[in-house]
């Protein structure tokens, strides 16, 4: 494909009427095994298209996944989506509309020979992918912070002055669960374990034993199993009374599919400035397109897929 | 319709693509200005308590949203139909997997052992109170 862009410029001034023998060698970027540019253009069209419905079902997968986690689990995603920051998320969504926006001004420029208007639609886009990155970057950070993370890396305490306010050390005469839930001969076995206890103590007792499925604690399963929907009530997610268990799933989720899209918009910020390089070197013409129609396809996706990561992410209710 | 898909061939001054079409910018910029503004519509139904309608909304918008996109941003308005066969059929098969695998998921529910026997779990209560498996 490179070897036609330094004679692409020149194919522009030829007649469009004629579609004959002769378009090899009016189109000097007509690839031998094509018989028209149309041929070519719409082959490589359809052949992206088809990438792209790969991509949908690659996601789509993904997608599956967070209807079941969420059906199973509903009070974790209606509770752990508190702590995404739906204003960043917004902007985020912005971005990636605006950047879809002068990607598709971008490919007009292109078919109508802008190159400046076309490198400066290019630069916006490719302006737009990075702030997307960086944005994601200050979520990620903060959430790492927080230990707001997938699988048991959830349940550690952040710092040192953390673990102090989540740690009792089990001493069973004066531990509260052991208290109420040991054997009281006069009782027998009818008395109800179930009281609430102070927050840090709860959840102090449930640092070891919360988590994956089958070992969170009488207590939180007790009140993950009320359909109520619950806000945070401690910015420390391990000192909120609250937190529903396996809110950790929530986050495993959460980054693989918004880590998969940030790798495809990583992606995009590859191809959208080899676009731009080539397109500062006169490679894109009236003509010959084909590459910044197919990025823009590819760039229009991410946001597709984003548009749909947006609220089921930061916007449940 | 007819005029916008054709209005570029109005202007003379500007050359023409050897191929596939041309967007007018009025077009880009109303699909632009709409994304951003059910972006806002989606970010306030967030605040609205419909119960279960919230996520159906959410998706609805959505399902416009990328609407807008497919056809105006990525040409298939104008395009040929295999392309958007290509499209909506991969979504299609999406959907059917998802409602295959809700169907699954649902079915099993009520079969998943949620807890213990009364009174295994009141043995469990008293000799062992961090036991993993919660009562019903």
């Amino acid at each position: 494909m490179s070897h036609a862009h330094s004679d692409a410029t020149h194919a522009g001034h030829d007649d469009h009427g004629h579609h004959g023998h002769g378009d090899h060698a009016k189109y000097p970027f007509l690839a031998h095994h094509f018989d028209t540019p149309n041929q070519q253009f719409e082959s490589g069209k359809l052949g992206m298209w088809v990438f792209l419905a790969t991509e949908v079902l690659f996601f789509g997968a993904l997608f599956v996944m967070y209807a079941i986690m969420r059906f199973k689990n509903p009070e974790v995603f209606s509770y752990a989506s508190n702590y995404l920051d739906t204003i960043l998320g917004g902007i985020n969504t912005c971005v990636l509309i605006l950047s879809s926006l002068t990607m598709a001004v971008g490919v007009r420029a292109a078919q109508t020979n802008k190159k400046g208007l076309l490198v400066a639609c290019l630069s916006l886009t490719l302006a737009g992918a990075l702030g997307f990155l960086v944005i994601k970057y200050f979520e990620y950070a903060h959430k790492f912070h927080l230990n707001l993370k997938w699988g048991m890396a959830f349940y550690q305490p952040v710092d040192a002055e953390d673990a102090e306010l989540v740690k009792v050390e089990p001493k069973p005469v004066e531990n509260p669960v052991l208290a109420i839930s040991a054997p009281n001969p006069s009782a027998g076995a009818k008395a109800d374990p179930i009281v609430p206890l102070p927050p840090a103590d709860r959840t102090a007792i449930a640092l070891p034993k919360a988590g994956p499925d089958g070992v969170a604690t009488v207590a939180l399963v007790e009140k993950a199993q009320e359909p109520a929907h619950f806000k945070p009530q401690n910015e420390d997610h391990l000192l909120d009374p609250v937190m529903p268990a396996n809110t950790h799933k929530f986050f495993a989720i959460y980054y693989i599919m918004t880590g998969l899209h940030g790798i495809h918009v990583v992606i995009g910020v590859g191809v959208i400035g080899w676009l731009l390089v080539m397109a500062m070197r006169g490679a894109y013409s009236s003509d010959y397109f084909t590459p910044v129609d197919l990025v823009g396809l590819y760039w229009h996706v991410v946001d597709l897929v984003w548009i749909f990561l947006f609220p089921l992410f930061y916007l449940i209710h | 319709m007819a005029s916008a898909s054709h209005a570029a061939h109005s202007h003379g001054d500007e050359p023409q693509p050897l191929v596939g079409h041309l967007v007018p910018y009025s077009t880009l910029f109303a699909t632009g200005l709409a994304l951003l503004f059910l972006t806002v519509i989606t970010v306030a139904a967030r605040y609205i308590d419909l119960g279960e309608a919230n996520i159906y909304l959410a998706i609805g918008i959505a399902v416009v949203k990328a609407t807008l996109v497919s056809l105006f941003f990525m040409h298939l308005r104008w395009d040929r139909p295999f392309n958007l066969m290509v499209l909506v059929g991969s979504m299609l098969f999406v959907v059917l997997m998802m409602v295959f695998c809700m169907m699954d998921v649902g079915q099993y529910q009520p079969t998943i052992n949620k807890g213990n026997p009364a009174k295994v779990q009141a043995y469990l209560d008293a000799n062992a109170p961090y036991a993993p498996i919660t009562k019903k």
